[in-house]
Order: C-alpha cells, then structure tokens, then sequence
C-alpha cells in the first residue's frame, strides 16, 4: 500500500463485512505521532481469530487461506518505530489502533483520505461513518447520520450529487486546516 | 463551508427522480474492492466512475457498485460490466483515464473496449 488512506479504506472494508452499523474513524495527530483508530459495532472476533489476525496465513475467508490487510497496516505501522493494537469482543465490535511516527523515513504518506471517505459511503451507503481527522485545535469531520437526517430517507447517500457534497465538505475544511 | 441545508436542497430537488429511478437501472459497472484491488489502485478507478457515470449524465440507468476479491490478483483493478441484455465484459488493470473512455465508448456508446478486457490480455 503507498498510502496510509488506502491501508483505512481496506480495514474499514473489514467492519463493514463484520456487520457494522457504525464505523468511525479517527485520525490524531501530535507533533510528529498520528494515531488512526477504526472502531465499529460489527461481530468481533473470537481470542482465537484476535490472536491470529496480524498473521498473513490467516484470514475470515473461505475461499483462500490468506488474508494480508490487517498484517499489511501493521508492517506500515512497526516499519515507522510504531505499533498496531487490536481490540475485539464478540458480539460487540472490534477497535483498531495503529500509531505512526511521521518523522520517520519509512512512514508512508496520508494520502487522499477523502477520497478513502468518499468510496466508503459509496459503497456502503447504508451503514453509518464518522470521520475526524484532527490536528491541534483543528479537524476535519463528516458524519452521515447528520447527512442522513437532512435527506430524510428520501434520497440515499451514493446519490452523485450527495457524494460530491461530502467531498466538498471535507476539502474546504482540509483547506481550512493547512 | 458546505452546510446541511444544502443537502435539504438536494434531496427537494431530487426525491421524485430517486424514487422514479427504482428498477430502472439496467446497467452495473462493479469494482473490486479488496486488499488486492486497493493496493492496485482500484480507489481512484472508483471514484472516476462514480463522476463520469454522473458527468456524462448517466445516473438514472447506470449504477456503480463496489465487490470483494474477483480471484484474479494480478489483474487488479478490475472492473465488471454487466447489462441486463448482454455477456458480462471483464475489463482489467483499470485506470481512471480508461475509466473515461469504457463511460463514453461501451456504456453510452454500446461498444465494449475489446483492448482493454481479460480476453484480449490473455490471447
């Protein structure tokens, strides 16, 4: 993966094949540290999947043996002198926290994390996403149960002109924050 | 700042095409979206058929939908076509810019970019 953005877009893709209903997505960065947290309500996992998920040769799948998204994030985390931490209970939901030196040489850049934001809505216009991306006294944020309850059920949220909304969204308050 | 009373503005003016447009869609262009897929490049192609299926004023027929691993790796970013009346055409290692052309020349314009698809890469 050369963006970090595209490392989120591929775990998020996780929650929502574990059912979530709610995703939500937090980025905090802190002088040289960014912390990214994806929390959702899905299924969780079992102690046994939790303590084998960072394993390349393990995976949810049935059709293959390999599953590489969540050793990818991790190897993106530990080769900038970082760490990925997983927490997960049946039933409830799973959380993952990776942290990043950004100082560092190997760290992979952002990216187009709206972008990340906007093809998750699209493909997932059903299910709910709160993204915050803050830096300082600053952020970034989209949350589509607001977006959501503006449209009143009467126009989904992968409508076109809705996604263009949301990305409109998020790049004016990027640009607010640079 | 973009402001919620803008999307009240367009869901007014689009409800009754929204709720017109239900069934009607006869057209499906999917990407794949897994590990395999992101990692080739398959966000920006996603993204790049959601506007030009839009831009080209295509919304009301065509719908863009995202799919797990395809199985074929290596040819990621792939993209399926499928038209109610039609055999499924495979398009693969997609770009935005062939995201252009497959809207203009095989979804608006009926003929599939033979080029482009799994049959040709695998003559």
């Amino acid at each position: 993966m050369k963006e970090l953005s595209l490392n989120i877009l591929d775990i998020a893709q996780n929650s929502i094949k574990a059912g979530a209903s709610l995703v939500d997505i937090r980025l905090n960065e802190s002088g040289d540290l960014l912390q990214i947290e994806i929390e959702d309500d899905g299924c969780g996992m079992s102690e046994e999947l939790l303590r084998r998920v960072t394993d390349p040769f393990s995976t949810s799948r049935t059709t293959r043996k390999v599953g590489m998204g969540l050793p990818l994030f991790k190897l993106a985390a530990e080769q900038t002198g970082g760490r990925l931490d997983i927490a997960s209970t049946e039933g409830k939901g799973t959380l993952v926290r990776a942290v990043f030196n950004r100082g560092h040489i190997d760290c992979a850049p952002l990216g187009d994390i709206v972008g990340t934001i906007i093809a998750l809505v699209q493909g997932s216009p059903d299910i709910d996403f709160v993204f915050r991306h803050s830096r300082g006294d600053k952020a970034a944020e989209l949350d589509t149960r607001l977006m959501r309850e503006a449209l009143g059920g009467e126009v989904p949220l992968n409508e076109p002109d809705v996604l263009t909304w949301a990305k409109e969204s998020l790049m004016d308050q990027y640009y607010n924050m640079s | 700042m973009k402001s919620l009373e803008e999307l009240k503005q367009i869901r007014e003016r689009m409800k009754d095409k929204v709720a017109l447009r239900e069934g009607a869609n006869d057209t499906r262009i999917v990407v794949g979206m897994a590990t395999c897929g992101i990692a080739a490049g398959a966000r920006p192609v996603l993204n790049a058929f959601v506007e030009q299926v839009n831009s080209q004023g295509l919304a009301e027929s065509v719908t863009v939908t995202q799919t797990g691993c395809i199985g074929m790796c290596r040819y990621e970013p792939i993209v399926e076509v499928f038209q109610s009346d039609k055999e499924r055409v495979t398009y693969i290692k997609v770009t935005p810019e062939m995201a252009e052309r497959i809207v203009r020349e095989h979804i608006k314009g009926g003929r599939p970019i033979v080029e482009y698809t799994i049959g040709a890469a695998e003559k």
